[in-house]
């Protein structure tokens, strides 16, 4: 069985492709909310030390790691859009930039609700807060370079070397700012190591992240759909569309 | 090819001195404000001077970032450059290393006076030069990139503020660290060596970025 992947490559054809799946998505991160955070709140043991304050990495921790998901995967659509010059996978990184941008911030601010009980201060020039908060000053000038360019073309592939020059950086400002400094504690979870904390509690941040990955897809689909409809509005299919509207 | 680049802009910033002093002037300026703002406490100062000196020649770095192509853009040398048999790149490099001796080697043997109005010792005014040195050119590399994207755009000034500044963070932390480093006793070799490895990389990556971003902005 062969299947076209090229024709998806099309807005014309992802449009409807995206209009499917939207609803799925959205079910799916309604669904995984709604246990992730049953078991955050009603199921997982309050922490012996940190007390019931901890609870806020069942948002904290999944919004972070969304964050930096998000950039490599939008830069990487930058870049295939960049090389292969394909409308779609540059419209899709526009897409990503703004929900990336809002993980960010709510990593940003969960931390600091975190840290005013746990560390007695709302913020720390720690390595992991500083590198966060240059990753959202990335996203920021990524998406005013956009703004900036009105030939949708040229924002495109501006916007993909930007996007490229920061994703070279993104190791080299994390390490830099980790000799630098450093407070914040280190990676709980890991790939090479068992995890160091109590499984009611991974399962929950687990499906937290899971449905932030729901959320995300959706939310980024329907902003795509969007600007497909936007740069599109003059062929024939989007007005055949606005036809069967009326 | 880039020798002909750096000849030429070093003539055309001769012809307009006014340019040079300016940035220059701006970075004596901003590093005199702080005594001014935190108050004359010598110990204070002595310590805030690194990360004084090093912030001001970011900030004077990247505003003179606009003139490296902007001219050439107006009055159509620009085009001309890129469409020559010559390597983009290579092009770019001599631009970038030009707008480094206007802009970044003044501020080299400026730091030194500007050093001693914050009561460093000698050793730390050795080391401070020597990061400046090595991490003002990374500055002008880098800021290349931005000033290519920003071309001919309305707000380019600001906008490559945005873009440009969250790449400078590295070269900040290294730069003013050195000095750190140093007069705490641990020695200045490891953050100059790290700052030696940002300009090999970037002398190799950023003119192929900013060759990349030009043809995008000229298009």
């Amino acid at each position: 069985m062969a299947i076209n992947w090229f024709k998806y490559s099309s807005p014309a054809s992802f449009y409807f492709l995206a209009g499917k799946m939207i609803p799925l998505f959205t079910i799916a991160a309604i669904i995984l909310f709604a246990v992730g955070l049953y078991i955050g709140f009603f199921v997982a043991p309050t922490d012996f030390q940190q007390g019931e304050a901890y609870r806020i990495i069942f948002i904290h921790v999944p919004a972070a790691w969304m964050s930096m998901f998000l950039y490599v995967i939008m830069a990487i659509w930058a870049g295939i859009g960049l090389a292969f010059n394909t409308r779609l996978s540059s419209m899709m990184a526009t897409a990503i930039a703004p929900t990336g941008a809002m993980f960010t911030f709510l990593a940003l601010w969960t931390g600091a609700l975190w840290g005013k009980p746990m560390w007695g201060t709302w913020w720390v020039w720690d390595a992991r807060l500083t590198s966060e908060l240059i990753l959202l000053f990335l996203y920021i000038g990524f998406m005013s370079l956009q703004a900036a360019i009105d030939d949708p073309r040229r924002a495109d592939k501006a916007g993909a070397v930007i996007a490229l020059v920061g994703v070279v950086n993104i190791p080299i400002i994390y390490f830099s700012v980790k000799w630098w400094n450093t407070l914040h504690q280190g990676a709980t979870v890991s790939v090479t190591q068992s995890p160091k904390m109590a499984a009611t509690m991974l399962t929950g941040m687990l499906i937290m992240s899971i449905a932030c990955w729901m959320y995300a897809i959706a939310v980024i689909l329907i902003r795509t759909r969007t600007i497909i409809l936007e740069r599109e509005r003059h062929t024939a299919w989007v007005g055949e569309l606005r036809g069967m509207a009326q | 090819m880039s020798l002909w680049v750096i000849q030429r802009d070093l003539l055309l910033a001769m012809r307009r001195r006014s340019d040079v002093l300016t940035t220059l002037f701006f970075f004596i300026i901003v590093v005199s404000l702080f005594p001014l703002g935190v108050g004359p406490e010598i110990n204070i100062l002595r310590t805030m001077a690194p990360g004084v000196v090093w912030v001001a020649a970011l900030l004077a770095s990247m505003l003179s970032l606009g003139r490296m192509f902007s001219s050439d853009y107006l009055d159509g040398t620009l085009e001309q450059m890129l469409l020559s048999p010559q390597s983009l790149s290579m092009l770019v490099l001599g631009k970038a290393l030009a707008h480094w001796l206007v802009t970044g080697v003044p501020l080299v043997l400026m730091s030194p006076v500007l050093g001693i109005q914050y009561d460093l010792s000698a050793d730390a005014l050795l080391v401070l030069t020597a990061s400046l040195l090595l991490g003002t050119p990374v500055l002008s590399l880098i800021g290349a990139i931005g000033a290519a994207l920003t071309l001919g755009l309305r707000g380019g000034g600001v906008l490559v503020s945005l873009l440009v500044l969250p790449l400078y963070i590295p070269i900040l932390i290294f730069g003013a660290g050195a000095v750190e480093a140093s007069a705490a006793g641990l020695g200045a070799g490891a953050h100059l060596s790290l700052l030696g490895a940002f300009l090999l990389a970037s002398l190799v990556l950023a003119p192929w970025a900013t060759a990349v971003s030009l043809r995008i902005s000229m298009e």
